[in-house]
């Protein structure tokens, strides 16, 4: 589903991925750790299409990300710490937006579906200014899928959420049934990562330091004691 | 071309919204006039001289605040990636830019000029052939600003760097434009020439800025 072959980016005197190589199957959950300045935000850009790599090739449910750029952001959805919404618009208006950019079939009943699903209907007419930082980020959830993509990408996406915000969060995907969903999850939160993937690997200076299958992490404690080893800081 | 309409129906509900950039430009350019009507009197003598200049300073100054904020507004919120995200071509995004802008430049411009008349005590002779001038000169500013905007948006002195950048490319719209507009105010109609420049400019500018939006949207 997703491959990524010799994968390598560099900003100026700066290398930000080495030689990445990985594989994703078809729905699979891969949680990738790593350090703040190991390549995680980097690699999801270069996969989303929003920068360019250097060198190497990623392709995504058989396009190539350079060659078809436009095939692979119909596939993607990405969630982000940014949530990508118009502070001036309200959800309804947000989400019109966005699904005709995406010629989203039956928009306004997958509209309705979606809000529900992140339940926000009561206030789906309501501007997004108004709403709090764990509200955007449920809307930026209904955004990210709205055209049903087999494919998600999460940056980050529990930075800045309340324990209260990152539960719901948590629900909203367990409700969305993502598991016939292809993801990629960069993250902080070892909890989070040992609970929801299949695959847990750690990113290190540019490099994929580890990768392994999620059962063979016993527990929080264990994955940490990995993290410390290879990357020389605590998580 | 109905996703370019989307972008810019987008963009003007947001700005009809809170009237943050309308505002702004309205009120400049009534600055502008104001100011210029004070400095030369009620009534100049050859008006038909200072008039060109004293519009076109309106027009480009103020629409330069427009400009300005057509994508920082999506860099501040943090939508400029959600854009760049919708499977469109990039030049969709430059197009409904191109709308939306030229929407609010206009309506500024329409509102300047009665108010113009009124503080100048001037009555413009000629209002079609100066329409004829302001449409492609305003289209000219717009594609070239529009292009510039989305350049300086990753830059921390945007702000700054874009009427830097953006005058002296503006030069060949500014001159070939007030000298047209001067022509028909004076009751010349032989306006030809700049209208050849204006169209051929604009021409150019809309095509290259079409296969350098990409580039010029990148991170």
């Amino acid at each position: 589903m997703i491959s990524i072959n010799g994968l390598s980016k560099v900003f100026g005197n700066n290398v930000a991925l080495r030689e990445i190589n990985l594989e994703v199957k078809k729905g699979e959950f891969i949680a990738l750790f790593g350090p703040n300045g190991a390549g995680k935000t980097t690699l999801i850009k270069i996969m989303s299409t929003l920068i360019a790599p250097t060198s190497g090739a990623v392709v995504i449910d058989g396009y190539n990300i350079r060659d078809d750029a436009i095939e692979v952001r119909e596939r993607i959805g990405v969630i982000s710490h940014e949530t990508y919404l118009y502070e001036d618009l309200s959800a309804r208006e947000n989400l019109q937006f966005y699904g005709k950019m995406y010629e989203v079939d039956n928009l306004e009943e997958r509209i309705s579906n979606v809000i529900s699903e992140v339940g926000l209907s009561p206030r789906a007419e309501d501007l997004v200014r108004t709403f709090s930082r764990g509200m955007k980020q449920r809307l930026s959830i209904a955004r990210a899928i709205l055209h049903d993509p087999p494919i998600l990408l999460l940056d980050e996406p529990y930075t800045g959420l309340d324990p209260h915000a990152v539960a719901t969060f948590d629900r909203i995907l367990k409700v969305l049934d993502i598991s016939n969903k292809t993801v990629v999850m960069t993250t902080h939160m070892i909890s989070r990562g040992i609970k929801m993937s299949d695959r847990m690997a750690i990113l290190r200076s540019g490099e994929i330091a580890y990768d392994v299958p999620r059962v063979q992490i016993q527990d929080e404690e264990y994955f940490k004691s990995i993290y410390e080893s290879y990357v020389g800081e605590e998580l | 071309m109905r996703r370019c309409l989307e972008i810019a129906w987008k963009d003007l509900r947001a700005e009809f919204r809170t009237k943050q950039m309308l505002n702004s430009m309205l009120l400049f350019a009534l600055l502008i006039v104001t100011i210029f009507s004070f400095a030369f009197g009620p009534y100049p003598e050859r008006i038909e001289k200072l008039a060109p200049g004293v519009l076109w300073v309106a027009f480009t100054f103020a629409g330069m605040l427009g400009l300005s904020r057509s994508f920082t507004s999506e860099k501040e919120q943090g939508c400029l990636d959600g854009l760049k995200l919708c499977p469109v071509d990039r030049s969709a995004i430059y197009i409904g830019k191109v709308v939306s802008n030229l929407i609010l430049v206009s309506i500024m411009e329409v509102v300047t000029i009665p108010v113009f008349v009124v503080l100048f005590d001037y009555s413009i002779p000629n209002l079609g052939e100066i329409c004829l001038i302001i449409m492609p000169g305003t289209l000219g500013f717009v594609f070239v600003g529009t292009l510039l905007s989305a350049l300086t948006v990753n830059t921390r002195t945007r702000e700054i760097l874009l009427p830097v950048i953006l005058f002296p490319v503006l030069v060949p719209v500014i001159v070939s434009a007030v000298s047209a507009t001067t022509k028909v105010l004076s009751g010349r109609l032989n306006i030809l020439a700049e209208l050849r420049i204006l169209g051929t400019y604009d021409a150019i500018f809309f095509i290259v800025a079409l296969l350098i939006f990409e580039y010029a949207i990148e991170d």
